[in-house]
């Protein structure tokens, strides 16, 4: 498995489905609350997919899985992203 | 793939020309996919040096001795391939030039990367805003754009200080080590000046480094964008 990266990483898999850049947009965490940039949670690129851990609590936030069809966002530990147009 | 140029022992740049590239602001990143002849692909992340409008775009990519993408666009890519491409990406771990804060950049060996692009933005834009940048390298000959770097850091609105970590240069009153509280608060703003700061290298380094600034308390957490490129 890689190293720990960041959700600067996913700005391209992303960009494929997502008018908006998404790594500005603001998640909160389910777990803790913490609201922060999506660029600033923790991203565990895995071959099933990217793991985002909430870069206070580290509860998983969402599985980011890049399938032949199309994109699978679980978004299991978020309470809402906010975006900024 | 127009042109490489050797930056280092283990790097390269890659002026590519892109068909269609919109322009990109500085510290924005690319996709980089390969398709092996079986179908396998393999895509990767590398941040643009270049900066501004134009279809040709500078990279500078650190082979990775277990990579899978990197050894090939260091070693291996001729003028002529044809990459498959993506962004440009990002719109977090940016800077523009009509933003005012001073900015504290901090770059780990190929972190230099797109703090270099936010350099020559603030150079061609003619921004006045204070640039520090901390450049934490191996030995002198693993800094990227040393040329350049060293032309560009006549301006009076930018500081290069380097921080060695294997090997200085002969005269280098500092022993090598790797980048310490000490270096940080002697090369940071003051409080008062509200600096933003970007920080880019691999993970450890990073966080390191951001941990070390938020116990400076110099910078508000929120202002330190940092970008990992994972590995050590």
């Amino acid at each position: 498995m890689s190293a720990r990266v960041d959700g600067n990483a996913l700005a391209g898999i992303l960009s494929e489905y997502f008018r908006l850049d998404t790594t500005s947009a603001i998640v909160q965490c389910s777990g803790c609350g913490t609201r922060a940039a999506l660029a600033r949670e923790l991203v565990y690129p895995d071959p099933m997919g990217f793991v985002v851990r909430c870069e206070r609590c580290e509860d998983v936030l969402m599985i980011v899985v890049d399938a032949p069809g199309g994109a699978w966002l679980d978004l299991r530990g978020v309470d809402g992203v906010q975006f900024r147009g | 793939m127009v042109e490489t140029r050797i930056q280092t022992p283990s790097a390269r740049s890659i002026q590519l020309d892109v068909p269609g590239w919109p322009g990109n602001i500085a510290g924005q990143h690319l996709d980089v996919r390969l398709t092996a002849e079986d179908g396998y692909t393999a895509v990767r992340s590398y941040s643009i040096a270049s900066v501004g409008d134009g279809e040709r775009i500078e990279l500078a990519v650190d082979r990775l001795p277990t990579g899978e993408v990197s050894p090939y666009l260091v070693e291996e890519l001729r003028a002529g391939d044809q990459l498959e491409v993506r962004g440009p990406l990002g719109t977090y771990f940016v800077w523009h030039p009509t933003d005012t804060a001073p900015v504290q950049l901090i770059a780990g060996g190929s972190g230099i990367v797109p703090l270099m692009a936010m350099i020559r933005s603030h150079e061609t834009s003619g921004s006045t805003v204070p640039f520090h940048l901390l450049y934490s390298v191996r030995s002198p000959r693993d800094v990227f754009f040393a040329d350049e770097l060293r032309a560009l850091a006549e301006s009076p609105h930018l500081r290069v200080t380097y921080v060695y970590t294997r090997q200085a240069p002969p005269d280098w009153p500092i022993a090598p080590a790797r980048i310490t509280t000490a270096a940080i608060a002697a090369d940071a703003f003051s409080r008062e000046e509200n600096p933003v700061a970007f920080v880019c290298g691999p993970t450890g380094f990073v966080e390191t480094v951001a941990d070390i600034m938020v116990g400076l308390r110099i910078f508000a957490p929120l202002t330190i964008k940092t970008e990992r490129f994972g590995g050590k």
